[in-house]
């Protein structure tokens, strides 16, 4: 059951062969069963799922057809649940019942899906190898040694590990695509502004957005379908009509334009991880793609600019947790210097801190202009190279991640060293374009990613990119031995 | 040593909005604590801020008034530092690009010529909470309700030569903003607070001397007598071989003192920088214009157009466009028939007299224009004089009915039978033969007595000029 | 750039965070390495190019005025950490 698709559980669903709450208690006991290894979740909430599915079940017997009624998911603990814990991964809101729903959350609970709990994640997101969490480092399901990638990395281990059928994951600088890859699951992080910000705990703001974490670009069309879309809560939310994504997945990929940019096959790449990528490059040469060179000049400077921007933006965004109307407070505070020093000195973890200093440095009186506005600037050069670039190329095609998942406790002492891990995801958030993640050829046993980037708003073209390589492949399909 | 004093005032005006500027909890004064602090107020995790439109175009609607530049873009800013009645840890603000850019207010002096005060930018912004400062177990109560607030923070040049400019400067502003409908001017509700730069400078010198911030002034009383006590203070200080030192002080009302802030003044770094989650502010100029189109008429053209339209003094048109209900009042018993020049001393005078002794505001008034107006005009057409008219006025105030009713009933119309005074006066001065002679040796002052006594025997119905003609006439006979 | 000890307790100050006297160093070290990873953009030419605040070229949409939230102070309280009165209660703030 656990290795359907939606569209098969949805059928099955309609057919009357299970019910919503049995394929519910299915997905429950697999997380009673397997994720006491694997720390995947932070909160499930069994009840509440039960009676979801309860009403999923009464809901598919009058003839409802929305195709995530009954659909077991889990969501990442960055999304406020209504009436449930949602942490984001920290001490800070390990006492956070959160009184209202994320619209994404909101959105997914109205179309009927069924949500078995919170999955783990980097503390505020901050992190690439889901070791920064509170609630301690998630297992990647293909070797437990080894990191699932982060900060979705609790989604992306459960989805793997087929403890959901699919989760939600936020984005900021690679956090869906990176998991995904390094797990083994189909991630997409939409164009900025695709999918509501309302109630998605903010990390950087210019920069973060909400997407599916699935076993397949079809499932992945489903989630999204319900996720996106415009929201008058959210300032930034783009008011442009949401495409029926399902609709052209088997388009014809001839002729389709890919570009290779150079930058994303230099030094730094494993050569394993580029065979993989070359050889799921060849797929899309027989399904009629041509396949050309191109150049993104200013890539070098992803990384440096993110580590600019979004510290600065979330300086400023994590000040709200101080102590005094939820969250983290400390005990006997002697004032108010005190209080708001303690509260968010014990409620935020070490690399959260490092962010949080970073961007006030770079904010701060006499370094603005050569750290945040130059930042400012690099970030558009970032942007003008892909907006060349897709004038010559439909999508551009490169690794998600430099290397396959790496050993837990390897990196984490070495924050820049594992902020390299983003080299080829960042540049995307910070032009704010839709990126994708898919398994391709495992590499030294491991799940590789091939990452897709396409135009703003061009969801439906990744979608169609990436289904087609899934019809001709079965990467996707594999499961972690233990997890079957 | 000779001292000139230089002001300028930045002048926080909270937006006659329904909803606040970023949330759609209300803004009404007096709710209970927290009760409309909704979760966007309140920085929620998660929660994001969407513009309210009411706000943006009032903030036009000041520019527009002050002849200001007004970009096509305007940028919100976050302004970052910790404090517990800033519930996120910044305040939105502006920095660069304000939506109300450079502009210019004139102010009248007391030597009634003017002067153009510059003002260099109005943004918009939310207000924070409040902290409350009663003992709750040796902690501060914090109250949310205020924070999300739109606010115009109104910036002046530092254009201001004395302590009564300034003063000028803030009731212009005040009186325009009411005007124009986008504050209600409440000052002991907080929707109008001063804060004053103050420094001085040796007489003739250019350069600026170090300044003072006093803060959270809030009515223009103390406004007078904050700045007096600093000028007084920076020149003591001065004098004595001290000098100014660049901080905040707050002014204390019942101990009529400024004092430091210290607790404010710890190196503030703000660190400014747009906010991510909001977009750029575009006006267009359809939007502009659809403002213009519903401008009010402002103070200063009211003034001059009260003075050419009603023929009234400067002074007159100056006293009945000081807030536009007054002004409104006037305009609707002009209306109602009256004669300008006499409604407007009815206006200020005896209805001013009667709102201030009964501690009425106008909107309060028991008259209406049209009533005052109904009374006016029987005084222009001779039916009651002056004297009788209040009298009526008196009457329609309890609420007796309107002037002519009144009139009617109690019997007030004035005699105009020339016949009938002629026989009066002919009986008054047949009665006062000694009076007769003194006036005739030349005591015309005696000329009051016998008037005197007309009305006395007329109960004041007599029209007063033709007594006056006829006894004339007959006296000098 | 690098920072030193009294960089960091500044830095921490400002964004209201207690450092333990034995992190700094090593927080020194690792901000240090950050910004030296950061150092890169400086090479980059960037004199004739506006700075990019946002990645899509969207307006502020304006929201009418409508007073839309009503009274939840009970549900938003029951979270807090110190509330009396409705008021939040906070160490006492010196003006």
């Amino acid at each position: 059951m656990q290795n359907q698709t939606i569209a098969e559980l949805g059928a099955g669903l309609r057919a009357g062969e299970f019910s919503s709450v049995e394929l519910t208690q299915h997905f429950l006991q697999r997380i009673e069963r397997l994720d006491g290894e694997l720390n995947s979740l932070v909160t499930v909430t069994a009840e509440a799922a039960l009676a979801a599915a309860e009403a999923a079940d009464r809901q598919l017997e009058t003839g409802e057809s929305s195709p995530l009624m009954g659909i077991p998911i889990i969501q990442k603990d960055i999304f406020c649940t209504r009436g449930v814990k949602t942490s984001c991964g920290s001490r800070m809101l390990d006492n956070f019942i959160s009184p209202y729903d994320a619209t994404v959350t909101q959105r997914l609970l109205q179309a009927g899906a069924v949500s078995l709990g919170k999955a783990n994640m980097d503390e505020f997101a901050m992190g690439s190898s889901n070791e920064t969490s509170y609630y301690g480092p998630v297992k990647n399901p293909w070797d437990t040694s080894r990191v699932p990638g982060g900060s979705s990395g609790g989604s992306a281990a459960a989805v793997a590990a087929r403890l959901a059928v699919a989760a939600t994951g936020t984005d900021t600088g690679g956090s869906i695509r990176q998991p995904a890859a390094l797990c083994g699951i189909t991630g997409l992080k939409p164009t900025y502004g695709r999918v509501s910000r309302f109630g998605m705990i903010a990390f950087a703001s210019s920069l973060d957005q909400a997407g599916p974490m699935t076993h397949s670009a079809e499932d992945a069309a489903l989630l999204l379908q319900t996720m996106a879309g415009f929201d008058e809560k959210d300032s930034t939310s783009a008011n442009e009509p949401v495409p029926d994504y399902s609709e052209g997945l088997n388009d014809s990929l001839q002729g389709l334009r890919i570009g290779l940019p150079k930058e994303y096959f230099g030094e730094g790449l494993d050569p394993a991880v580029a065979a993989s990528i070359e050889s799921a490059i060849d797929v899309y040469r027989e399904l009629g793609a041509e396949v050309k060179e191109i150049s993104l000049p200013n890539s070098g400077l992803a990384v440096p600019t993110y580590y600019v921007v979004a510290p600065a933006e979330c300086s400023s965004n994590l000040s709200r947790f101080d102590g005094v109307r939820f969250g983290y407070r400390c005990d006997n505070p002697r004032d108010l210097e005190d209080l708001y020093k303690r509260s968010r000195g014990e409620g935020f973890g070490p690399e959260v801190k490092r962010r949080i200093m970073i961007g006030t440095y770079a904010l701060s009186a006499g370094y603005y202009d050569a750290y945040y506005l130059k930042a400012q600037k690099t970030r558009h050069l970032i942007s003008d190279d892909f907006k060349q670039a897709f004038a010559e190329v439909d999508v551009i095609m490169g690794p998600t991640a430099p290397t396959t998942a790496f050993g837990l406790g390897e990196k984490v002492d070495d924050p820049v060293t594992m902020y390299l891990n983003d080299i080829y995801t960042i540049a995307t958030n910070l032009a704010g374009l839709p990126g994708m993640s898919l398994p391709v050829e495992p590499a030294n046993g491991l799940p590789v990613g091939l990452q897709i980037i396409g135009d703003y708003f061009a969801e439906a073209k990744l979608l169609n990119v990436a289904h087609r390589f899934q019809q001709e492949t079965d990467w996707h399909k594999l499961t972690p031995e233990g997890f079957a | 040593m000779q001292w000139e004093t230089v002001i300028g005032l930045e002048i926080h005006t909270q937006l006659a909005t329904q909803s606040k500027i970023f949330s759609g909890a209300s803004i009404a004064y007096g709710a209970e604590p927290n009760a409309q602090a909704c979760i966007v107020d309140l920085g929620f995790p998660g929660v994001l801020p969407v513009l309210n439109e009411a706000a943006v175009d009032m903030a036009l609607k000041f520019g527009l008034s002050i002849n200001a530049e007004i970009g096509e873009r305007s940028i919100f800013a976050r302004k970052n530092y910790f404090y517990p009645d800033l519930p996120k840890g910044y305040q939105i603000s502006q920095f660069e690009l304000p939506i109300v850019g450079k502009g210019s207010l004139t102010i009248d002096r007391e030597d009634g010529s003017q002067k153009v005060i510059g003002i260099t930018r109005a943004h918009l912004e939310e207000d924070a909470g409040k902290s409350l400062h009663e003992d709750f177990h040796g902690m501060s109560g914090i109250d949310l309700n205020r924070a999300g607030t739109p606010l115009l923070e109104i910036v002046s040049e530092p254009d201001m030569r004395s302590i009564k400019e300034a003063v000028a400067y803030a009731r212009k502003i005040h009186q325009l903003v009411v005007y124009l409908g986008i504050c209600d001017g409440n000052m002991q509700e907080g929707s109008f607070r001063v804060d004053a730069n103050l420094s001085i400078r040796p007489k003739g010198e250019e350069a600026l001397g170090t300044r003072t911030e006093l803060k959270n002034i809030n009515s223009f009383r103390f406004l007078e007598r904050a700045l007096n006590y600093e000028l007084e203070r920076q020149i003591d200080l001065v004098e004595s071989g001290g000098q100014v030192v660049q901080e905040t002080r707050l002014y204390d009302a019942d101990k009529d003192e400024t004092r430091s802030m210290r607790s404010k003044e710890e190196a503030n770094d703000y660190r400014y920088f747009p906010d991510p989650d909001l977009l750029p502010v575009e006006i267009d100029s359809a939007r502009l214009e659809s403002i213009r189109q519903g401008m009010p008429e402002l103070p200063d053209e009211k003034r001059s157009r009260f003075a050419s339209e009603y023929g009234l003094s400067a002074e007159d048109a100056g006293k009945l466009t000081l807030s536009r209900p007054l002004a409104d009042y006037y305009e609707s018993t002009v209306a109602a028939g009256a004669e300008p020049k006499m409604s407007a001393n009815w206006v200020t005078v005896e209805l001013g007299g009667a709102l201030n002794k009964t501690g009425l505001e106008l909107s309060e008034s028991p008259i209406s224009p049209e009533q005052l107006g109904g009374l006016l005009k029987r005084i222009a057409d001779n039916t009651i004089s002056g004297k009788i008219a209040k009298q009526v006025f008196e009457a329609i105030w309890s609420g007796e009915g309107d002037a002519d009713s009144i009139i009617e009933a109690r019997g007030l119309k004035q005699i105009t039978d020339t016949g009938a005074i002629e026989a009066i006066i002919d009986k008054v001065i047949a009665d006062n033969p000694k009076q007769v002679e003194q006036f005739k040796g030349g005591k015309e002052k005696l000329l009051g007595f016998f008037v005197g006594q007309v009305m006395k025997a007329t109960q004041g119905k007599a029209n007063p000029g033709e007594v006056n003609k006829i006894l004339l006439g007959k006296l000098k006979d | 750039m690098s920072l030193d000890r009294s960089d960091v307790e500044k830095i921490a100050h400002l964004a209201r965070m207690e450092m333990d006297e034995s992190q700094i160093d090593a927080y020194a070290k690792d901000l240090s390495n950050i910004l030296g990873l950061v150092e890169a953009l400086e090479a980059a030419d960037t004199d004739h190019v506006e700075p990019m605040a946002h990645p899509l070229h969207m307006a502020q949409r304006l929201r009418p005025d409508r007073v839309s939230e009503g009274d939840h102070r009970e549900e938003n309280q029951a979270i807090a950490p110190n509330v009396e009165a409705g008021l939040y209660l906070v160490p006492k703030v010196i003006e």
